[in-house]
């Protein structure tokens, strides 16, 4: 949404180089979510709408606090609230803040046709740029995560932003800063790293979460958002957060081996096809029945 | 229409009937409308086509339509022209000597009937292209519609699309070059409709003799 002072390093759809590209030092940031300690008060959904400027949007009540089932284009910080059976036979809750990982390898980035339609900022955020999003929708499908959404309206597409523009002008996400309970932290991805780390040691060491750990996956380069699990073994548990995720690998086969086998054959074809006529030239010379050649019908 | 209507007063043959004509030419301009706007998709280094032609936004939004257009066009010509497509026993003599036809040697090949099997390859691969660039660009059209569990048709359609796109660039390429600078006056019977007798007895024998009742002249 916003530039203000970010620099882009990566760029969606480019021909050449990118302006920001290995011109600045400057630390990746990092969201960490603890779900241990996510309260599921929604407070953070609230921030996002108020500093995004986003309308309230119709809910849903099927008898669970689940009372949106997923991110939509305006709306793009949900909690969702997963009811676990331990194996004991008790309930527990596994809340989870879903927004855009931030990934270092984007897929939606790699899938965008569109010159400067998704860019990746020297700080690690990655951004759509609405004004130039031809609303094609490859995004969708190269994202892993399941998080961009189309405008249905204006055709383009959108997400959460990480709050660029509050982060480009030294604040922390409207999320963060809403957080009661703390779960919620920003900074350097070194710092955030390693505070999630030592909190997922004490949940090991210290309340019985033999499995605590954090999901930084490594498929997608690691992420801007990182967060510390009770069940690291298990991420799927948390709404379907992907054990695994990478770029999908039909993705990465359209847009590598198959556009240069394309680009090679439709060169070379046309240069073949014009030596064919240097070579050998037409097959007859003119409309024979105007100028004869040989034999008259 | 019977053969002795598709000999004209003024000594040439009719190839292409009106219809038959129009029919061809709104699926060439759709045809290169869709290459020229899914190039500037497909590539970066392309995407300046679709600067040229409206833009992105517009290019995203009216290739779909033209692809509906291309379809139906492409339906015609099934309906048309299917029935003399079919591969013959002539046809695999025709592969056979694909080296001569390259070479222009042309009266080293064995006869071809209204169309010889590279016309209908072509035909073939636009057809079958032609579904699956439907099918898959429908995916393409509306992916924010398709559920996340059914996913991997969305993980297929941005593979088959391209693939089967650069597959018709090649017929298309190998098309234009034959009809325009190849075989003069191929041209001219998709414009105007009808071709010279020497045109129908150097490239398609067959249907001269058919249409004529007469051989076709001996070869050298
Ligand atoms: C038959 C109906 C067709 C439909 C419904 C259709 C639809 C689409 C859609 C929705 C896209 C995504 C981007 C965009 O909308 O521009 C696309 C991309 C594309 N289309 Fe089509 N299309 C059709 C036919 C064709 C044909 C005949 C060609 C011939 C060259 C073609 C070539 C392409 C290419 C090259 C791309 C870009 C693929 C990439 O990004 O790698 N399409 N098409
Ligand atoms: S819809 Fe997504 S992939 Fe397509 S141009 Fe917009 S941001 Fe890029
Ligand atoms: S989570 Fe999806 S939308 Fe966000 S950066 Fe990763 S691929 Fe892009």
């Amino acid at each position: 949404m916003s530039q203000a002072t970010l620099r882009v390093q990566k760029m969606s759809g480019h021909a050449g180089s990118v302006p920001g590209d290995d011109a600045q030092r400057e630390f990746t940031v990092c969201k960490l979510i603890d779900t241990t300690t996510c309260i599921g008060c929604k407070a953070c959904e609230v921030a996002c709408m108020e500093w995004n400027d986003l309308p309230f949007g119709e809910t849903v009540f099927d008898n669970t606090y689940q009372t949106m089932p997923e991110t939509r284009w305006n709306y793009w910080n949900l909690i969702l609230f997963n009811e676990h059976e331990k194996e004991d036979g008790s309930l527990m809750w596994l809340m989870r803040k879903n927004q855009c990982m931030h990934c270092a390898e984007p897929g939606c980035l790699a899938a965008c046709p569109a010159d400067g339609a998704i860019v990746q900022y020297t700080n690690g955020i990655v951004d759509f740029q609405q004004a130039n999003c031809i609303g094609c929708g490859y995004c969708i499908t190269g994202c892993p995560f399941d998080i961009p959404k189309m405008n249905p309206k204006t055709n383009r597409v959108f997400k959460c932003t990480l709050c660029a523009d509050r982060v480009s002008e030294g604040l922390e996400p409207a999320c963060i800063k809403s957080c009661p309970t703390g779960c919620l932290h920003f900074g350097s991805k070194e710092d955030m790293k390693d505070l999630a780390e030592k909190r997922a040691k004490q949940l090991r060491d210290d309340y019985n979460f033999p499995q605590a750990g954090v999901y930084d996956p490594a498929g997608v380069g690691g992420t801007g958002v990182v967060y510390v699990l009770h069940d690291a073994t298990r991420p799927e548990l948390y709404g379907g957060l992907p054990s695994n995720p990478s770029i999908p690998w039909s993705v990465k086969l359209w847009k590598g081996p198959l556009k240069w086998l394309g680009n090679v054959a439709m060169v070379g074809g046309l240069i073949g096809l014009f030596v064919h006529y240097l070579r050998f030239g037409p097959k007859s010379r003119e409309d024979e029945d105007i100028h004869p050649r040989g034999e008259n019908p | 229409m019977n053969h002795s209507d598709q000999i004209l007063s003024h000594g040439r043959i009719l190839r292409y009937e009106f219809h038959e004509r129009l029919t061809h030419w709104i699926a060439a301009g759709s045809y290169i409308y869709l290459m020229l706007t899914g190039l500037a998709f497909y590539s970066p280094w392309c995407f300046w086509i679709a600067a040229l032609l409206g833009g992105g936004q517009v290019s995203r939004m009216l290739h779909p339509w033209a692809g509906l257009i291309f379809t139906g066009a492409i339906l015609k010509m099934f309906s048309m022209w299917s029935a003399q497509m079919y591969p013959t026993g002539a046809d695999k003599a025709w592969w056979d000597s694909i080296g001569h036809y390259i070479r222009n040697e042309d009266d080293q090949m064995p006869a071809a009937g209204r169309y010889n099997a590279g016309q209908k390859l072509l035909f073939w691969g636009f057809i079958i292209c032609g579904v699956l660039l439907l099918l898959s660009g429908a995916i393409l059209w509306f992916p924010e519609y398709v559920p996340w569990n059914l996913r991997f048709l969305r993980y297929l359609a941005v593979l088959i699309h391209p693939s089967a796109a650069l597959l018709t660039i090649g017929l298309f390429l190998i098309h234009i070059y034959m009809s325009v600078f190849a075989e003069r006056g191929a041209f001219g019977s998709i414009i105007r409709g009808d071709v010279s007798l020497a045109f129908a007895k150097r490239y398609h024998p067959g249907w001269y003799e058919e249409i004529t009742g007469q051989p076709a002249s001996p070869k050298k």
